[in-house]
């Protein structure tokens, strides 16, 4: 059981004598077995966070503690130790296989020559479980794909055995069926393995479903944590993604785009092809207001609109613009 | 995996055995085996064949295994260093700044009241300073450089610079002293007597045993400096043993021969190959067989016409092809 807090901590760079505030006074505090989200828009210091954890960048002030242990003061082998991290630079060596990869975790256990002890081969071979990429285990890690690899990474942090994970966009550059891999596979480690693992993503809606915790980041006011429902209650999202062309839908956790306003209609019917429908409607400019003049019925196999039935979404959006005298589907 | 590597370093280690002997029996006279057993057995009964294999071959052979096993040890350090495969001492201006340090050192003299140039500990410390300053400043740059074909033009233009100074120095020069320095510049391995490697040995031995002290760090500086410094390895403390273990290779071998060219680059990458490995707990050793066996054959090349040539060519036929297919493999 291992507790990360933060103290009075400000984070930034340092550059000629200036210092570049990005976050000041963060008191964050996070428990193991968890994992959490961090999640903010570009430039609110995400990447920074991590970095000053991880032990790359020097806070401009403030304490960061593992227990009741003071990282700044921890020499370099002795923060191998508590923190890991996978990071978004990619690793290319020439020759060296996923086996070889993921020994470099246990770099601050073995001697200086760097041998593998009988424990440590053991403690590789379980982390490589742990991704399921134990098949994969003599492949050479430039023939892997952008997800094998990064399964890869994970498995040489998890092979450093520290109670916490620090991951920098771990799902950045994947395609979708891979990200949610990570995204499973991360919020599973958490629960299995007690450790603290801290991602930073772009990716809103995967962690919300997976994250146990959301670091929401905003460039103004902090960092605010919480379960990710209760921060979409409190409307939290909506404050630090404020935007013209776009909000926050907590209607179903994605980001829904403002489209200019074309008209009004009321829509009732199926569930699943409702949802679908009034999606199209808003890409069309239609608002879904509970009584409007104009009545859509969605039905399990057509639309019926004024009386009149459409059989694709298409037709119905054609029928509504030639109603509202407009010749496109696309009003942009 | 490993047997196969054993197999490989047991080849190596014969291949070099069967090189020396071949650099000691070939040259401009032709000393039969037999000779050269018995000669090396202390046996004094033909002269002319012993004097020539004791005083002039066997410090030559000596001299081209640890000019080889130094520079291409220096070359794989460099390369994983500034992580780029073009890397050496040689291509870097590290053999440039030695360079610089022996014209200094050589021509300077000229003004001292007593002879510098012939104390062999003043000859080897100014080229490992002067490597080691080259190879801090190179480092600087490659902090802002990060394209690989960049930072091989920073170094040759380093090479310029250093050249430039030579020359200034020459122009306030004696004669004599000149002299003295463009024989050194012509790289010779016949260069380095037993005096000279007394001093050599111990140079390259603190050198090499540096290299294979760090190499679990330099293993863990194929990483990136960021990943190196998560698993625990202390960046700074690191770079500056290697810049002192590869000053020390490169200087002074550089020092004693001449600049080498190539070898630094090529061999490391032999290596690899051969090996097919990138940890430096094999690298290293394959790096020094491999290192000594190319130059043994570069030496026994140069004996091939009636006249010596310099070993720098020969080594720049083996060495500059394996720089323009690594450039052209990166496309």
């Amino acid at each position: 059981m291992s507790v990360l807090s933060t103290q009075h901590l400000t984070i930034g760079y340092r550059k000629k004598g200036t210092e570049n505030v990005i976050q000041h006074d963060l008191n964050l505090r996070l428990e193991s077995g968890k994992l959490v989200g961090l999640i903010g828009p570009n430039g609110s210091g995400k990447t920074t966070l991590l970095r000053t954890i991880a032990g790359l960048l020097k806070p401009i002030d403030g304490k960061i503690l593992i227990d009741d242990k003071h990282l700044l003061l921890l020499s370099q082998h002795e923060k191998a130790l508590n923190v890991s991290f996978v990071l978004t630079e990619k690793v290319d060596i020439a020759n060296a296989d996923v086996f070889d990869m993921v020994s470099f975790g246990r770099f601050p256990y073995n001697n200086w020559r760097g041998n593998l002890s009988e424990g440590d081969r053991k403690k590789v071979f379980q982390a490589l479980q742990m991704v399921r990429m134990e098949t994969m285990m003599h492949r050479l890690v430039s023939e892997l794909s952008d997800g094998e690899r990064q399964r890869v990474m994970i498995a040489k942090a998890l092979a450093q055995d520290t109670p916490i994970i620090l991951l920098d966009e771990p799902t950045a550059h994947l395609d979708v069926p891979n990200r949610v891999g990570i995204m499973l596979l991360l919020h599973k480690l958490a629960h299995t393995t007690g450790k603290i693992i801290l991602l930073s993503t772009h990716e809103l809606d995967l962690a919300l479903q997976a994250a146990d915790l959301i670091w929401l980041m905003s460039e103004n006011e902090g960092i605010e944590c919480g379960v990710p429902e209760d921060l979409v209650f409190s409307g939290s999202f909506n404050r630090v993604f404020a935007s013209n062309s776009y909000f926050f839908n907590e209607a179903n956790g994605n980001f829904s785009l403002n489209y200019p306003l074309n008209g009004k209609v009321s829509v009732s019917g199926n569930k699943t092809r409702l949802y679908w429908t009034l999606r199209a409607l808003a890409r069309a400019g239609y608002a879904a207001v509970e009584d409007a003049p104009l009545k859509i019925e969605v039905t399990d196999s057509a639309w019926i609109l004024n009386q009149k039935k459409v059989f694709s979404v298409a037709e119905l959006l054609d029928e509504l613009n030639s109603l509202n005298n407009l010749n496109s589907r696309f009003p942009f | 995996m490993y047997s196969r590597n054993n197999l490989l370093f047991f080849v190596f280690s014969l291949l070099v055995i069967f090189l020396f002997l071949a650099d000691l029996m070939w040259g401009s006279v032709a000393i039969p085996a037999k000779e050269i057993f018995s000669a090396l057995c202390g046996d004094r009964q033909n002269s002319v064949f012993t004097e020539i294999i004791i005083n002039f071959r066997l410090p030559k052979a000596i001299t081209a295994i640890l000019a080889g096993a130094s520079l291409s040890v220096a070359g794989l350090m460099m390369q994983t260093l500034f992580r780029n495969p073009l890397a050496d001492p040689y291509i870097l201006g590290v053999s440039s700044g030695a360079s610089l340090g022996t014209a200094l050192v050589v021509m300077a003299s000229g003004f001292l009241p007593f002879s510098f140039a012939g104390n062999g500990w003043a000859l080897i410390i100014s080229a490992v300073v002067g490597a080691a300053l080259v190879l801090l400043i190179v480092l600087f740059v490659s902090f802002r450089v990060n394209d690989i074909v960049s930072l091989l033009i920073v170094g040759i233009m380093f090479g310029t610079i250093a050249a430039a100074l030579v020359s200034i120095i020459q122009n306030f020069s004696n004669p004599d002293a000149i002299k003295l320095f463009l024989m050194w510049t012509f790289g010779s391995l016949s260069a380095v007597t037993w005096n000279y490697l007394q001093i050599l040995f111990p140079v390259v031995l603190a050198g090499i045993g540096m290299a294979f002290f760090l190499q679990k760090r330099l293993d863990g500086l194929l990483l990136g400096e960021n990943y190196a410094r998560g698993l625990g390895i202390s960046i700074t403390q690191t770079r500056s043993l290697i810049i002192l273990a590869t000053g020390l290779l490169a200087g002074g071998i550089t020092a004693f021969t001449g600049p080498i060219a190539f070898v630094g680059v090529a061999v490391p990458h032999i290596a690899r190959g051969i090996f097919r490995t990138s940890s430096h707990k094999i690298l290293l050793p394959a790096c020094i067989l491999v290192g000594a066996a190319l130059l043994m054959i570069c030496d026994i090349i140069t004996q091939i016409p009636d006249y010596t040539l310099p070993v720098n060519t020969i080594s720049a036929l083996f060495g500059a092809p394996v720089i323009i297919w690594i450039i052209l493999r990166r496309k």
